[in-house]
């Protein structure tokens, strides 16, 4: 699973990281950002759900692996 | 409240300073959401009031067809010829000014700068505290959740702490003397931006390590900024910071002094102490917005005539039920809460990372000191109108562990 936030429309609430710090972070401006490339690991997927169901923008955006023959 | 007549009926003729809408908005808005979704007045010029999620924010969304040139609804509109900066930058000003100016203030106010002011927000909630300690009967509001914005703010400012009630007055007249006559508003207006004038003055001549040196040293489109425009801009943190944050920490006592399960949980889990913030944010939302309508035209039925306001009831958004299970049951560990207590679009609140840093050391540091409160006389207490809503007179026993 990855996340992105969509700096269009990210207004630094900041619900994403304080939910998920381990997935997001905020700029200099406070606007949230995923980390990396947005690769989320298991252990933090609930978290990560979480904070795009609590983003006020509806900025962030999942991409959920495809599932393909040699998944797991 | 002003001298205006009682409201009777709310879907006509709504004034966000009746006392009933002090007392308990949400059944108004609750009423209205489902027999009048937008409600008008004739009052104040003209006036409407949407309380659906969706409306509210799409309004919000909609810079185009509502200015933000005044985000406070009174008989007063300020002259055009404030835009597109408006009275106070970046609140009032609309794009592409707005962005530009919002930046300027966005790095002073980000998680990374706030959380440096944590220590002494703590500080200063601990001194309060001590000065309660030992009586029986304290105003949560009066002595607790009103000092702590003030003093934050002067100092992030660079104003004089001994000023603090001169602040309170300054911001009280703007945000809830609306139903005074024009005459009397402007004045309040024009002693608040005196003071602020001054203290410009002095930081021009003195600069220093504060708010007020830091924007008079910022530059725009490679020119310092003019002093009218760092006046405006001080003038907004000041009133945009105190009633506000006060309003929050006071509406989140007053709930846990009223509900006992809830106020022992948190006691006993402080970790849900993040969820439980946001659920008083939602619930009790302190912050309606308002904004004027550029031109005559249609919105989705209602005839809005151009400069009529419209207000933006964020605590009524936060209350729909087409967008929140149970609305109007406060669930303190409520886990999917996506509201809109800081407003949404180019003007989410500035300040947010820091009310909420004041938030939660406040409540922190009032759950160490007294785990065990109760409201002393539910009947006494009072909560501000208009468009910052809050208590203002809370009574709480204290039972100091011994």
């Amino acid at each position: 699973m990855k996340v992105h936030v969509d700096q269009d429309r990210c207004e630094g609430h900041g619900r994403c990281y304080a939910t998920a710090p381990s997935v997001f972070a905020p700029d200099d401006l406070g606007n949230g950002q995923e980390l990396g490339d947005g690769t989320v690991e298991p252990e933090d997927e609930r978290r990560a759900r979480l904070a795009v169901a609590n983003c006020p923008e509806l900025a962030i955006s999942i991409e959920d692996p495809i599932t393909t023959g040699d998944a797991g | 409240m002003g001298d205006h007549a009682p409201v009777t009926d709310w879907a006509t003729d709504f004034d966000h300073t009746d006392d009933a809408w002090a007392a308990d908005p949400y059944a108004i808005w609750s009423q209205l959401r489902e027999s009048c979704p937008v409600a008008h007045t004739t009052r104040y010029g003209g006036a409407w009031l949407p309380t659906r999620y969706d409306d509210v924010a799409a309004i919000a969304y909609d810079t185009e067809r509502f200015t933000s040139r005044s985000i406070i609804m009174s008989e007063f509109r300020p002259p055009l010829a404030f835009a597109p900066e408006g009275i106070a930058p970046p609140i009032s000003s609309d794009p592409p000014f707005h962005k530009e100016s919002r930046r300027l203030l966005l790095p002073i106010f980000s998680p990374q700068a706030i959380d440096k002011l944590e220590a002494s927000t703590r500080a200063y909630c601990e001194e309060l505290i001590d000065q309660m300690r030992g009586r029986d009967i304290v105003d949560a509001a009066a002595d607790y959740a009103q000092h702590i914005p003030v003093r934050v703010i002067a100092d992030m400012l660079g104003l004089p702490e001994s000023d603090a009630d001169r602040f309170r007055g300054f911001v009280n007249h703007v945000l809830e003397g609306v139903a005074l006559p024009l005459e009397q508003r402007a004045e309040g207006m024009m002693a608040l931006f005196g003071y602020l004038m001054e203290h410009i003055e002095d930081h021009i001549a003195h600069p220093r390590d504060d708010l007020i040196s830091f924007l008079l040293q910022s530059e725009r489109d490679g020119e310092k900024l003019d002093p009218f425009q760092v006046v405006r801009t001080i003038g907004l943190l000041l009133i945009a910071g105190i009633d506000t944050t006060w309003s929050a920490i006071g509406a989140s006592l007053w709930h846990l002094a009223g509900h006992p399960a809830d106020r022992e949980r948190l006691v006993a889990e402080r970790a849900i102490l993040p969820l439980a913030m946001e659920e008083f944010l939602r619930a009790y939302a302190p912050v309606t917005m308002a904004r004027l309508v550029r031109e005559d035209m249609d919105w989705n039925g209602c005839p809005m005539k151009a400069e009529e306001w419209v207000l933006l009831p964020f605590p009524a958004a936060n209350r729909d039920p087409a967008a929140f299970e149970e609305p109007d049951r406060v669930i303190i560990d409520r886990e999917v809460n996506r509201h809109a207590a800081f407003g949404l679009g180019i003007h989410r609140c500035a300040g947010s990372h820091l009310a909420r840093m004041e938030l939660r050391v406040a409540l922190e540091a009032w759950l160490d000191a007294f785990p065990s409160f109760e409201l002393a006389d539910p009947d006494s207490v009072r909560w501000s109108g208009g468009q910052v809503r809050g208590p203002r007179v809370l009574p709480v026993r204290i039972t100091t562990p011994s």
